[in-house]
């Protein structure tokens, strides 16, 4: 394994997420060392099927993000409805509901700025399905950073506004399918 | 690891407004602030935080500026219907038993809710006996809270909230438009009083029986959630209620014990009788 060792993976996603998170989280085994932080836009309803949804095709843990608690690897932290989440310098989630940024809380590029910065070279930021532009300016923080951004090509995504957006906004991120994001995401941990 | 300059700076910028304005940030959650001191620094056209704070430490026009970055003030009336529905239904019933009531609203912004709370007294008869305490840091939400008037198109959503929230009026009943604005009625207020008062670094001041701090929690570190749940529980009496958040919890705070969950959803919770 070259680089730095990853310590955390953060996934955004918009129309479509569900179908894309479908497909990438269940490959992942219950025993997975990294977190796995994700923000999905949702209509801000406060009680969201998202995490149940997911946790019934993973064997990964899947949880809704509480305010200050501690990020540890083996678990899927899903944005509340209506919240930013964002990761602190100890490596606490952080929730908020300060204004929507550009439209959106949760808001893709929030959650990957502040991961970004608690994580620098160590994360993979992943942009997937969406019909707007939330995470490119996320992905570009982290790509400046020294972290990896992958990106489900966007011509296999059911809305291609975000990755497109994503794609321009850091040419260095690798356009993948959605399998080949898994896999990468079993790479980087390595054979235990 | 060393830190950056810019973490340097930011610190830095904490203490000199701790030390010029006697406003204490330095136990905020750091991703949210120094975002939004970022916001800041931009609208102010500072290049750094250094440089802000010089602006900040020499022009005393720069600080109640600033100030608006400091504090988040999204705020409505009957936000969470729910919330204000499980205080109506579960909270007031015990404290019809008292004969006098005080109730502290913790980080009250511009009063939305402490207004919210007063409409609810009233329609539940408990106006008379209570005293509200809001409280906040920002002396321009507090200004605001005074005034009562809001924007008007806030009020088909605050209307629909206090339907929701089992609203036994009609929330129109409460204000008249004028000034381009929804003014709401002066007599709401007689029960009320709005001071400054910091979380971070003021004393209890009263002994009441519900304590409702929402959305304000999620702004500090644990250390500072833990004085501040602290304060709430040596404020309140026997039995009192705490209400907090949507998504906030004593989960891990350090006076967890102190407390029993009474709605759980809702995040109110019952100080224990032997605390
Ligand atoms: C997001 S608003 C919450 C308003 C209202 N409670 C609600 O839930 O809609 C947070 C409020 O907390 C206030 N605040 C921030 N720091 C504080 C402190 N140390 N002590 C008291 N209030 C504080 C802010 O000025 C702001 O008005």
């Amino acid at each position: 394994m070259s680089g730095p060792r990853v310590a955390a993976v953060a996934v955004g996603a918009s129309a479509g997420a569900l179908e894309s998170l479908s497909v990438i989280l269940p490959e992942l085994p219950e025993d997975y060392p990294l977190p796995v932080l994700v923000v999905v836009h949702l209509p801000p309803d406060r009680k969201s099927l998202m995490a149940s949804l997911l946790r019934e095709r993973c064997r990964i843990a899947v949880k809704e993000a509480e305010d200050k608690e501690r990020i540890v690897g083996g678990m899927v932290y899903l944005a509340p409805p209506d919240y930013h989440l964002m990761v602190e310098e100890d490596r606490r989630l952080s929730l908020s509901s300060e204004e929507p940024v550009r439209y959106s809380r949760p808001s893709i590029d929030v959650l990957f700025e502040t991961a970004a910065e608690a994580y620098g070279p160590g994360l993979v930021g992943i942009v997937l399905s969406g019909a707007n532009s939330d995470g490119a300016r996320g992905l570009r923080a982290i790509c400046d950073a020294g972290g990896v951004g992958l990106v489900q090509s966007p011509d296999q995504a059911l809305a291609s506004a975000m990755p497109h957006a994503a794609l321009l906004a850091c040419p260095e991120a690798a356009a993948m399918s959605l399998g080949e994001i898994a896999k990468h995401l079993l790479g980087i941990v390595g054979p235990s | 690891m060393l830190d950056s300059t810019e973490d340097i700076e930011f610190r830095l910028l904490l203490e000199a407004i701790l030390r010029k304005y006697h406003y204490d940030f330095r136990g905020y959650s750091t991703a949210s602030l120094k975002r939004r001191l970022r916001q800041a620094r931009e609208r102010f056209g500072c290049r750094s935080f250094s440089t802000l704070q010089d602006r900040v430490l020499h022009d005393p026009t720069v600080f109640p500026d600033l100030l608006s970055y400091l504090t988040v003030q999204v705020s409505e009336f009957f936000r969470d219907p729910d919330y204000f529905r499980a205080i109506r239904e579960h909270v007031v019933p015990y404290l019809r038993t008292y004969p006098s009531l005080k109730i502290w609203v913790a980080g009250c912004s511009a009063g939305e809710e402490v207004y919210s709370l007063a409409i609810l007294l009233r329609e539940e008869g408990l106006e008379d006996r209570t005293m509200i305490y809001g409280t906040d840091i920002n002396p321009e939400a507090l200004r605001r809270a005074e005034a009562g008037v809001y924007e008007m198109d806030r009020i088909p959503l605050f209307t629909e909230n206090h339907r929701r929230s089992g609203g036994k009026s009609s929330l129109s009943d409460y204000y008249t438009a004028a000034y381009g604005g929804a003014v709401f009625d002066k007599s709401l207020r007689r029960r009320a009083v709005f001071s400054d008062h910091s979380l971070a670094a003021d004393e209890v001041f009263a002994e009441v029986q519900l304590v409702s701090c929402r959305n304000v929690l999620i702004y500090f570190d644990r250390e500072l959630q833990d004085r501040a749940v602290g304060l709430f529980k040596d404020s309140l009496s026997r039995k009192g209620f705490l209400g907090i958040g949507g998504k906030e919890s004593l989960h891990f705070s350090l006076h967890a014990e102190a407390f029993e969950e009474f709605v759980r959803d809702e995040r109110i919770y019952q100080k224990r009788g032997d605390r």
